[in-house]
């Protein structure tokens, strides 16, 4: 499976369009990582645990989508973009979206 | 009384700490960005016509970085008076070029030579009841493009 965020694919042509696939995660982090954070947030800094924990479910996000692409036969998602949203209390959703087409 | 002290104690501890972590951090930003300025960043939808179609693939970077107590209470102050929020504009810069820098880093991993159509995002992310902004997170996203090997090369 082939992403990217462009809308061509160099030296490919595009066979068919399938339309748009997505997929999303809603994520909140567990307390232990919650309490660590609270004292980053005292003295600055990157927050690791946070930083992984969002690439994660980023990445869950976009097998999600993928899965969705092979569900309908194709072989590349273009155009993919991300979105996330910050739910209160400490959860977040990611969104991954693109336009799935078989390259030929 | 006591409520004072704890507020002094933070500060003087988020304005140390945080100072020092910023310096070190723009350090190693700058040092980063020297070494991975060869790979070039165009943030152009529509890569030129190659002879020989490179491969692409999707790279992305990110990263969550808190603000100080400091700086929290600064820009508290700040909102009064309403200006530049400097203390905020610093976090925000060393995040989106903290999150390019490892989206580069991903590229050259696997040997691209470009990253097309780059896009930006940040988010800030809410704790706790007061809803000020404690932590953001940058994200970089792109096309990277490793180019084909010249017959004969």
């Amino acid at each position: 499976m082939l992403l990217s965020n462009l809308e061509i694919v160099p030296g490919r042509k595009i066979a068919k369009h399938l339309g748009l696939v997505q997929g999303s995660t809603v994520r909140s982090k567990h307390i232990g990582r919650d309490i660590m954070a609270g004292f980053k947030n005292v003295f600055g800094g990157e927050l690791k645990g946070y930083t992984e924990l969002l690439q994660e479910s980023r990445e869950e996000a976009v097998v999600r989508m993928t899965a969705q692409a092979e569900a309908i036969g194709a072989n590349a998602v273009l155009n993919v973009r991300f979105s996330t949203s910050s739910i209160s209390q400490g959860a977040a959703e990611l969104f991954a979206y693109g336009t799935a087409v078989v390259l030929e | 009384m006591f409520d004072l002290i704890v507020l002094g104690t933070l500060l003087t501890f988020g304005y140390v700490f945080g100072q020092i972590a910023e310096k070190r951090h723009y350090r190693s930003i700058l040092r980063r960005e020297q070494q991975l300025r060869q790979l070039l960043l165009v943030p152009s939808r529509f890569p030129p016509m190659y002879v020989h179609p490179p491969q692409t693939f999707l790279v992305s970077g990110s990263v969550v970085i808190s603000v100080d107590f400091f700086k929290v209470f600064v820009a508290g102050l700040r909102q009064l008076i309403g200006g530049r929020m400097r203390s905020y504009e610093s976090l925000i810069d060393r995040a989106r070029r903290e999150a390019v820098l490892r989206m580069k880093d991903e590229a050259r991993k696997h040997g691209a030579s470009m990253i097309f159509n780059v896009k930006f995002e940040a988010v800030p992310l809410y704790k706790g009841q007061r809803n000020s902004v404690q932590s953001v997170e940058a994200l970089a996203y792109g096309t990277a493009i490793i180019p084909a090997r010249r017959p004969g090369t």
